[in-house]
Formats: structure tokens, C-alpha cells, sequence
């Protein structure tokens, strides 16, 4: 599958702080999720790729044009739904969608008609010639989602959909991304600090941390990969011993908390060989599971990449 | 995406021209401004001054009416550069009013709703947004000064003969070029205050203050430095030595030509650059 994102060597400052630092990767996938905590370059990134903010070194390419240079063809095919509340409050739901489709290039009549077709398909049609100002915050954020599907893109960004949903609400709007993205129309780029968000929308992920990225991998390969996935926590809190011995021996540790390790063991080490390293060592081990690869452990695992521990 | 059929389709469709986009604008912003039955009374309100005009250049040709009103013809006013340059005065301090009222609420209500990063996620550049917007007044205040005054001044031709057009063609270009410039200014003037004040009415009374305290200070600098250099930042004053020097009259001669026109360029890159910072998808905070 051709790239839909190509980012090549992209660095963004703000002022002289870097933000995101020479990232670079192929991204390819139907439904691609952008993880990290806070402050990681999330968004940024995706501002970036809108062309709000210009990169200082580096390029990136969507559907083959370069941001910079194909900008305004570029935003053709993208659909925008931002983090923050984004709208015009006095304007009623259809107006306000059938303006933002008309910049984008529809003309007046087809936009009209998307713009009532979108708020529909969202479930906004009972509501549609109420103003946006008197929408609950659930509503909002269908028709935030409204307008950036109304204009029928190629691409569509959505950055932390869920944000400030109750459950039903937020079960509801994760439903129809993973509509939109079974219709197979759409490359979805979801960008959330929720996992669940994440694994329940997406097929492959990237994980930025400080500005860079730890981690792009497919979810379903990671998890059908064979590999042995352990989570034991231990009595002490003087782990320092053991966590070598573990490395030592081949294993991917990570420390969640100052108990608890997830490793992932290679094909030569066998369970029995973690209670011998652990007697050699006398650590006394209170729990020991067996857990699939989770979302939850490729973050946990990209977080602790360099510095081990959160 | 049809409502019965409830799945996402991707538009397939004809697009509009890149280059007319900017006008989806004002067109909507229209409708805003006509929901308004105050602005469609001052818009109304402001054709006052060319009937009247109208009336005049009319009279000056009819004889019989003249009797009727038992005027003498040497009573009205000379149908000369005096008589557009004064229309173009009352027309502009129209012009002035309505941008006041319309022009605060065009970019406002965008940066209060954290709109704008919906405008440029479009293929739709910050250039086009604020000549998008720029346009909503330059239609408006075209409509009420040049508009009005070629049309008197075609009335004029038309009445006195080809001849008299042609003599006068510089009160055609004068008034063109005069309510362009004093349009442009109040555009970017009114779109900058809009967006840096986010309540439309507070922005409205700061268009009026603004340009009465810079007059005022403008004074107080000419008195306390015995100076004239003070009226460079009144913008009443460089205007009509601007309009002036189009037609060719005699300027009251407090500032040159040269430094009204610096100052005028000065006034808006100003403008220009405050709008710049403004008018961003995100504002990076240092």
C-alpha cells in the first residue's frame, strides 16, 4: 500500500524550543493512531501537516504532495476535527457546515445537500437548524466531526474526538469513526492520549515521546507476533539487581511502578529461568501472569525506552 | 453520504475555482448584516446625501422646476470639484458609521469560537479570510461612495453634455481613487480592532475613541511642541489633504502631500501587521 503520510526528517520549533525533532516514517495504514502523553507533539504534528505551523528542517508528503509546497491541494484532502470547542456559535448546525463545505470547494447547492447529509449521518438531523451555541457538549462534538467529514475528504484528522464525552457519548462517536473507517473511504488519524480510543479505532500506531517518535508498529502484527508476555511484581522494591539479570538474559523489561515489571521473554528463556534469576537474587516474586500484548505495553514499553521508568 | 443510505462517501463531484472562494464570505456575512433592521435603516439612511445630490444636479438643468420652486439658478451650489469633493466628505463620515457597526463583528465572533483553525484546515489561506472579510466592507462602502458619486457625475455628463465629462475627468478618478482609499483604510482599521477585541460593541466604541483620542493627542503634540507634525496621526486631517490634492484644491496646508500619504501607508501597515498576528489557525504561546 502506497504511503498516505511520508514524514521526512520533519522538525518543528517553537521560537527556539524544538517540538517535534527530525521524525521521520512511512505511514501507511487504514487507521492510524497517534499516541503519546502530553505535551509529546501530537498535536503539533498534525498542525503541522494542516500547515499551521512551518517546519524548520525536513519535509512531509500526504498522498505524495509535499505540505509545503501543495499546500491548499493538500487541505483538499483532508478533514480537520480540532481538540478545543471550534464553531460559530449564532450559526445554525446546516449553515455553519454548508459554509465549510463551500470552502472547500463545493459548490452552494452540493454543499447544502452534504451539509444535511453529514449531520444526519451523525445523528445531528433532528437538531440541524438549532444553533451551535445551545448544542451540549456531546453534540458539539458530532458536529465538530460533521464538518470535517461534510466536504467527503480522503483524510481525516481527528484530535482527541472523545474529550470531555460522557460514556454513552463517547461509545457513540467511537461507533461511527469505526464506521467511517470500515466504509473504507477514509484514512483515519486518530490522535488521542486514550488508549482505549486508540485500540478500539485503530490498526496501527505512533507513539511520540518528547518530540520524537518511540514507536510505529501494525497492532494486530505486534499482537499475533510470538511472543511471551509476562507481568510479575515482586516483594521488595529493590529491584535493581533482577531487572539486569532479566536484560541480561534477553528479556524487554519494563518497570510500571517500583514493584511491578512487564518483560517480554525470548524464545530461550523459560518461565522456571525467572524464578531461578529471582532466587539467585533473593527476590521474593508475589504474582506472575501470563498477558497479551496490549496497547497498553507497546506504550508502557515506548515510554520507558531510554529512560526506564515513566 | 445520502440520508438513507447512512454511509460515508467521499465528494466525487465539480469544485469551485480556487481564486472565487473568498467570496463565500461576505455572503454570508450578508445575511448576517441584513438580519439587522437598524443597518438596513442606516444603509437606507445613507442614500439621503445623493438623492439630495441628485436633486441638485437635476435642478440645475430644469428651468421650469426652478420656476416652479420660484428659485434663481445662481442660488445653488456650482456642479464642480467642490461640489463631489464635499460629497465624498459626507459620504465617507457615513461610511465611517456603518464600518463601525459592521465591521467589529466580522472577525470577533471567529477568534471568540476558536473558528479560524476550521477556516485554514480548508483549501482557504489567511490572505483569503481577511480579504474575505475585507470584502463585506469594501462592497458595503463602495455601494454608498463611489457608486453613488460616478452615477451623479454620469447624471451631470448627461445633462450638460459629453464635453463637460471629458473636461472633468479628473473628479472621476479623484472620487474613485479618494473612496478606495478611505475604504481600504477603514477595512483593515475596523477588521484589525475586530480582531483583537473579541466583544463586537466595545470594538465599535473603540473605533470612534480610538481615532478621537489619536486626533486629540495629535493637538495636544501640535500645542506643546508649537509644531505641525501633530496632525501626521490625524487621520481626519491627512485624509483631506489626501482627497484634496485628487482634486485638485487648494489643501489647507498643516501637512505636505508627501507626509499624509507616508503617514496613510504608515496607518496600514500597521493595521497589516497587527492583523497578521492575529489572524492565525493557533496561536503559539511563548
Amino acid at each position: 500500500m502506497d504511503p498516505v503520510i511520508q514524514l521526512d526528517h520533519l522538525s518543528v520549533n517553537f521560537g527556539t524550543r524544538p517540538i517535534l525533532k527530525r521524525l521521520t516514517a512511512e505511514l501507511s495504514g487504514r487507521a492510524i493512531g497517534l499516541l503519546g502523553p502530553n505535551g509529546a507533539g501530537k498535536t503539533t504534528l498534525i498542525h503541522t501537516l494542516l500547515g499551521f505551523h512551518p517546519s524548520v528542517e525536513g519535509t512531509a508528503r500526504i498522498c505524495g504532495m509535499d505540505i509545503r509546497r501543495n499546500a491548499k491541494q493538500v487541505r483538499t484532502l483532508i478533514g480537520y476535527m480540532p481538540e478545543n470547542d471550534s464553531f460559530i456559535a449564532r450559526m445554525t448546525a446546516v449553515r455553519f457546515l454548508r459554509l465549510m463545505a463551500e470552502l472547500s470547494g463545493l459548490p452552494p447547492r452540493e454543499a447544502m445537500e452534504r451539509a444535511h447529509e453529514a449531520l444526519f449521518y451523525v445523528g445531528l438531523g433532528e437538531a440541524r437548524y438549532r444553533e451551535l451555541g445551545t448544542y451540549s457538549q456531546g453534540m458539539k462534538q458530532l458536529a465538530k466531526l460533521a464538518q470535517a467529514i461534510v466536504h467527503g475528504p480522503r483524510i481525516l484528522f481527528l484530535d482527541e474526538p472523545t474529550n470531555g464525552l460522557d460514556p454513552p457519548a463517547r461509545q457513540r462517536l467511537l461507533r461511527l469513526i469505526r464506521e467511517i473507517r470500515d466504509g473504507g473511504q477514509v484514512h483515519l488519524i486518530l490522535s488521542s492520549h486514550l488508549l482505549h480510543d486508540v485500540e478500539e479505532c485503530c490498526e496501527e500506531v505512533l507513539i511520540l515521546k518528547e518530540g520524537q517518535i518511540r514507536v510505529y508498529c501494525n497492532l494486530e502484527e505486534e499482537r499475533r507476533a510470538n511472543r511471551k508476555f509476562l507481568e510479575l511484581e515482586t516483594a521488595g522494591d529493590n529491584n535493581g539487581s533482577f531487572l539486569s539479570a532479566l536484560e541480561q538474559a534477553g528479556c524487554q523489561c519494563a518497570v510500571n511502578g517500583s514493584r511491578r515489571i512487564k518483560m517480554v521473554l525470548p524464545q530461550s528463556v523459560e518461565i522456571r529461568d525467572i524464578y531461578h534469576l529471582a532466587a539467585d537474587r533473593q527476590i521474593q516474586i508475589r504474582r506472575l501472569h501470563h498477558k497479551r500484548d496490549s496497547l497498553e505495553d507497546i506504550f508502557l514499553k515506548a515510554m520507558e525506552e531510554n529512560h526506564g521508568r515513566l | 453520504m445520502a440520508v438513507y443510505k447512512h454511509s460515508y462517501q467521499r465528494y466525487g463531484g465539480e469544485l469551485t475555482a480556487i481564486w472565487s472562494r473568498f467570496l463565500i464570505l461576505p455572503r454570508y456575512a450578508f445575511q448576517e448584516v441584513f438580519r439587522s433592521k437598524f443597518l438596513i435603516a442606516l444603509l437606507v439612511g445613507s442614500y439621503v446625501c445623493p438623492v439630495v445630490y441628485a436633486l441638485i444636479i437635476y435642478l440645475h438643468h430644469n428651468l421650469t422646476a426652478l420656476r416652479i420652486l420660484n428659485t434663481n439658478p445662481a442660488f445653488l451650489v456650482a456642479i464642480d470639484k467642490h461640489f463631489f469633493y464635499m460629497f465624498l466628505q459626507i459620504q465617507a463620515g457615513v461610511g465611517f458609521l456603518l464600518s463601525a457597526l459592521v465591521g467589529p463583528g466580522l472577525i470577533s465572533p471567529d477568534l471568540a469560537n476558536n473558528a479560524l483553525p476550521l477556516y485554514l484546515s480548508r483549501p482557504f489561506s489567511r490572505v483569503e479570510y481577511v480579504l474575505g472579510k475585507m470584502s463585506v466592507l469594501i462592497i458595503l462602502l463602495s455601494a454608498i461612495t463611489w457608486v453613488p458619486g460616478l452615477l451623479l457625475l454620469l447624471l451631470q455628463s448627461n445633462l450638460e453634455g459629453g464635453s463637460w465629462f471629458v473636461s472633468n475627468l479628473r473628479i472621476a478618478g479623484a472620487l474613485c481613487l479618494g473612496s478606495w482609499i478611505w475604504i481600504l483604510f477603514l477595512s483593515l482599521f475596523s477588521l484589525t480592532l475586530s480582531a483583537w477585541v473579541k466583544w463586537r460593541f466595545v470594538a465599535g466604541a473603540l473605533l470612534f475613541g480610538l481615532l478621537s483620542f489619536v486626533e486629540g493627542m495629535g493637538a495636544a503634540i501640535n500645542n506643546i511642541f508649537d509644531t505641525n507634525a501633530g496632525y501626521l496621526i490625524n487621520l481626519s486631517e491627512v485624509m483631506r489633504t489626501v482627497w484634496s490634492s485628487l482634486f485638485a484644491l487648494q489643501g489647507n496646508g498643516r501637512i505636505a502631500l508627501d507626509d499624509a500619504w507616508r503617514s496613510l501607508l504608515a496607518f496600514c501597515v500597521i493595521c497589516l501587521l497587527m492583523l497578521s498576528r492575529k489572524v492565525k489557525a493557533y496561536e503559539v504561546v511563548k
